[in-house]
């Protein structure tokens, strides 16, 4: 920013940095990136969560790193220079999950590795980390790991709800009684194309409620 | 042979890199208006898949896996160097990529003008950096088996868009919904192809 006077840290125009990502701009459902990983991980509610997680982390902190030294990197070279930072956070991450989550990394198995060529974080470094300074791209990343998340969060919630009868590993439909009303578990929830699916509905649910998101043909 | 082609199949049908692990979902559905385009971007991916991923194994194989380094004296054979393997991959690919479009501007404009744009994007399709991760966490052994899963991984990939894109542009003369219109629909349509890939899951080869 140009501007000599000095912003407030949270200034409605940051603000919104954080929460346009969340609904309105959100980074699977509007911007269609990083769709790769998020779908695979969403069998179950707590890979997804870990899952967030480190996507939330790596885009934001290598969000502030491209951002930090955007005038420095040549423009010839800069791809592989994002591909660097991306790939060393991804490294931290991957052998921070191996040594205090090793189950959940497991079930993870290639999707940590795959973070490097999540489209987000590409996506988000070349449009806005590039030309916004250090803490406008932190709140940007946030935001958009959350956007990410949310999304992650909700398909496997519901996948694991419906496929397995748990939340969080809690089996919930157990308790409430329901096997033994003639309930039994969907388990076309548990297979790949269901994700696909679910993400098909959850945009059909958030277009109809904001109509200027809808595409023209 | 037998075991050869036992991967090959099964990288095409039953592990089928967009139906079963979602890789290269970016690009395929951004890609997939047109079957011409789609064709081209088809062609790249198998190519590059089918250059990188031999190149990885071996380099997996001999530099970084734990005692791979065994070939330059005893002083070497229990280093691990496995925790490189992702940036070791993303640089090898990138490179690749770079080269691959190269040499195919010097000795096939005509390949080169129908790839375009696609090349270079490569780079960063999930597809590629996760057949070589796949490569090393399944073992597979020699490099005849690996490269036989690369190309049935491209292959796979190529069938998958070029079907999506024949769907989407027949789509266009249909009466879909107002908010499904456009990126709702083309996953609703991806989840049906999977299931229905899912048909050849049950093939014991």
């Amino acid at each position: 920013m140009s501007t000599p006077e000095k912003e407030p840290l949270l200034s409605a125009k940051n603000l919104k940095l954080l929460t346009s990502p969340v609904g309105k701009n959100n980074p699977i459902t509007v911007q269609v990136l990083g769709i790769c990983s998020a779908l695979a991980v969403t069998v179950k509610l707590k890979p997804a969560l870990v899952m967030a997680l480190s996507v939330t982390i790596v885009v934001a902190v290598s969000n502030v790193v491209i951002s930090a030294l955007r005038s420095r990197i040549p423009d010839r070279i800069r791809i592989i220079v994002q591909l660097v930072v991306i790939a060393t956070l991804v490294i931290i991450v991957d052998q921070v999950l191996k040594a205090y989550a090793f189950d959940v990394s497991k079930q993870l198995s290639v999707f940590v590795g795959l973070i490097i060529t999540n489209c987000i974080l590409m996506g988000r470094l070349e449009a806005f980390a590039m030309s916004n300074s250090p803490w406008k791209s932190f709140l940007d990343g946030l935001g958009n790991g959350a956007g990410y998340g949310l999304i992650l969060i909700i398909v496997g919630f519901f996948r694991e709800l419906l496929g397995s009868g748990t939340v969080m590993g809690y089996p919930v439909i157990q308790k409430l009684g329901l096997y033994s009303a003639g309930y039994e578990n969907n388990g076309m929830m548990i297979l790949p194309p269901m994700a696909l699916i679910l993400v098909g509905l959850i945009i059909w649910v958030q277009r109809s409620r904001d109509k200027s998101l809808i595409e023209n043909k | 042979m037998e075991n050869l082609l036992n991967i090959f199949i099964k990288s095409i049908f039953i592990d089928n890199m967009i139906f079963a692990y979602f890789l290269g979902m970016c690009s395929y559905l951004a890609v997939s208006k047109t079957v011409r385009t789609s064709v081209g971007l088809g062609i790249a991916v198998t190519f590059v898949l089918l250059i990188t991923v031999p190149v990885n194994y071996l380099i997996d194989t001999y530099l970084l896996k734990k005692g791979a380094l065994s070939w330059l004296g005893a002083s070497f054979a229990d280093l691990d160097l496995s925790f490189l393997s992702f940036m070791i991959f993303i640089a090898v690919i990138a490179a690749m990529v770079q080269i691959v479009e190269m040499v195919i501007e010097k000795f096939s404009p005509a390949l080169y003008n129908s790839l375009g744009i696609f090349l270079p994007l490569i780079a960063v399709n999930c597809a590629i950096l996760g057949a070589s991760l796949f490569m090393q966490e399944r073992e597979y052994h020699g490099i005849a088996e690996v490269t036989s899963f690369a190309l049935g991984s491209g292959i796979g990939w190529f069938l998958a868009i070029v079907g999506l894109a024949a769907i989407r542009e027949k789509l266009r003369y249909s009466n879909v919904p107002a908010p499904l219109r456009g990126l709702g629909i083309t996953f609703i349509l991806v989840g049906l192809m999977a299931i229905a890939f899912m048909g050849l899951m049950g093939i014991k080869l």
